[in-house]
């Protein structure tokens, strides 16, 4: 396998009611990334793009084959990856296997996603079929619901009082939201207080409304190329050293094993191990935070807390710029915002951009960052973790 | 190869308040909801049985902003219940006030009855879902 370097990145401001349309979006984020990459539209051979719910935002499927064209790349294959929120990691991780493999040399990968054309009833509805639908969904679950009920789960099984947990909680989205301040991509510009978060109506307890991420528009892609190809085209290409990837069941299929999700643990021990890095080595990490509880336990599943001390460790100041391992330093899904279908291609630029060291002038850079993981989560339990490395 | 219990017949059961699931010749699991294989062994030397119904609550929430044509639900309870013979189920909890219950939730005694949610436009049909209430 060949070793496989980004050369290239673009990312659309995240927001409420964009006046662009998912392919526009997208084909905006990949010119800017195909530009950076000193690169022409006929370079690019293969084009992934993640999206989770165009057919209800916008009545489109195959909207991959629109942006190809949109963007000159004519006739090239156009895939769609969709894995709920974790489409276009999913989508990179493919087109790294792919230039890895030796059959292209130049992909393009990203992802798009309009969800607030839908409103929140329908976009309540269509993010919770991201459950079971036979078995799970008739009850009436959606997605807060799911890590409400992790919460409390976590809370009893940790023995911590949810008094205790949420002010936790609380503090993570105040964090996100100090960072997102920061990021001129971001939808959400504003400081927010504990305080705030605990008095904020409740969406599905214990989760109020500022433990949520918001509904969003937006878009973000990277050029993904071979090495020889990446050394000739920048300085700065940023390697792919690990990926994994894994599926889960439904949520009571999961059941013991919960609130830890067993396919982060599977997933992200793939992506160390290809990279021969463990926890330790991560110097800088943007992780599925779509409510503050998804970050505690993802932080734990990643391998960079204990199980039941995440919370502390938030409170503590130690997943910030400075501490133990600074987390969501762009604010994350919370702050920066969430367009499902284009995540885990933003947190990948986000991870870029940090080892590359050009986020000094936002004042949200992490010193000397070498090596960045990114995590997604997508429904109740597919996960996909990229660890990249500057040379 | 074959389902032993399909999502039509598990539903049609769960309409009569009996919960069926399958039973793991090789581990002695039981898995319920059905799969295709078991959920522990990944065997497929599987046999339907009828569960009890009875188990404890191991989690919670109360939904308050609700999924489309669902609204007038709400607040409702979503639990998971972990049944006397070992798996997780998904259903509602009656026969409280939604927006006074807390912790103390987690470990009471329920049984099982059932509502069928009428179905929606994505939904392929109606389903039956778990209705839990008190046993203790």
């Amino acid at each position: 396998m060949r070793r496989v370097a980004i050369v290239g990145v673009g990312h659309t401001d995240f927001m409420f009611d964009s006046p662009k349309t998912e392919v526009e979006m997208f084909a905006e984020a990949a010119m800017d990334a195909i530009n950076e990459s000193n690169l022409k539209p006929k370079d690019i051979q293969a084009i992934n793009c993640g999206n989770g719910l165009g057919d209800f935002s916008e009545g489109q499927i195959m909207m991959q084959s629109y942006i190809a064209d949109d963007l000159g790349c004519f006739n090239v294959p156009a895939t769609r990856f969709e894995g709920a929120c974790a489409s276009a990691t999913i989508g990179i991780r493919d087109a790294a296997m792919w230039v890895a493999s030796g059959y292209y040399d130049i992909v393009l990968a990203g992802g798009t996603e309009k969800a607030t054309a839908m409103g929140t009833p329908l976009a309540t509805r269509t993010f919770a079929m991201g459950h079971d639908s036979r078995y799970e969904s008739p009850a009436g679950m959606t997605f807060p619901g799911f890590f409400g009920m992790l919460a409390h789960l976590y809370s009893s099984r940790y023995n911590i009082s949810l008094e205790k947990l949420k002010e936790q909680m609380a503090m993570v989205s105040v964090q996100s939201h100090e960072y997102g301040v920061r990021n001129p991509h971001a939808q959400f510009k504003k400081e927010i207080s504990v305080e705030k978060v605990l008095s904020g109506f409740m969406v599905a307890s214990p989760l109020q409304l500022l433990d949520c991420c918001p509904f969003s528009d937006g878009a973000a892609a990277v050029v993904v190329a071979s090495e020889e190809v990446a050394k000739k085209l920048t300085n700065k290409p940023v390697y792919i050293v690990g990926t994994g990837q894994a599926s889960s069941g439904k949520m009571s299929a999961q059941y013991k094993y919960l609130p830890r999700i067993r396919a982060r643990e599977v997933s992200v021990k793939q992506a160390y191990d290809m990279a021969g890095l463990g926890p330790e080595d991560i110097d800088v990490c943007e992780l599925h935070d779509c409510f503050s509880i998804a970050s505690i336990i993802a932080a734990e599943g990643l391998g960079l807390a204990e199980y039941g001390k995440a919370g502390d460790l938030w409170e503590k100041g130690e997943m910030r710029i400075g501490g133990k391992i600074p987390i969501n330093i762009s604010g994350g899904l919370k702050s920066k915002g969430h367009p499902i279908g284009a995540t885990g291609a933003s947190q990948t630029y986000e991870i870029v951009k940090q080892l590359r060291g050009e986020l000094v002038d936002q004042g949200r850079q992490v010193d000397g960052a070498r090596v960045g993981l990114v995590d997604t989560l997508g429904g109740d339990g597919i996960i996909c973790n990229l660890i990249l490395k500057a040379d | 190869m074959e389902y032993k219990l399909t999502f039509r017949e598990y539903n049609k059961s769960l309409k009569t308040d009996k919960l069926l699931g399958l039973k793991c010749n090789n581990c002695h699991t039981i898995t319920c909801p059905p799969k295709m294989t078991c959920q522990e062994c990944a065997s497929t030397d599987l046999e339907v049985t009828e569960l009890s119904g009875e188990g404890k609550i191991v989690t919670y929430t109360v939904i308050y902003v609700a999924p489309e044509g669902r609204e007038n639900e709400t607040p409702y309870a979503v639990v998971l219940v972990e049944l006397k013979e070992g798996p997780w189920i998904m259903g509602n909890l009656i026969d409280i006030d939604p927006a006074r219950v807390g912790m103390e939730l987690i470990g009471r005694q329920v049984k099982l009855g059932h509502k069928v949610f009428p179905g929606d436009k994505y939904s392929d049909g109606d389903a039956a879902r778990p209705l839990f209430s008190f046993a203790d």
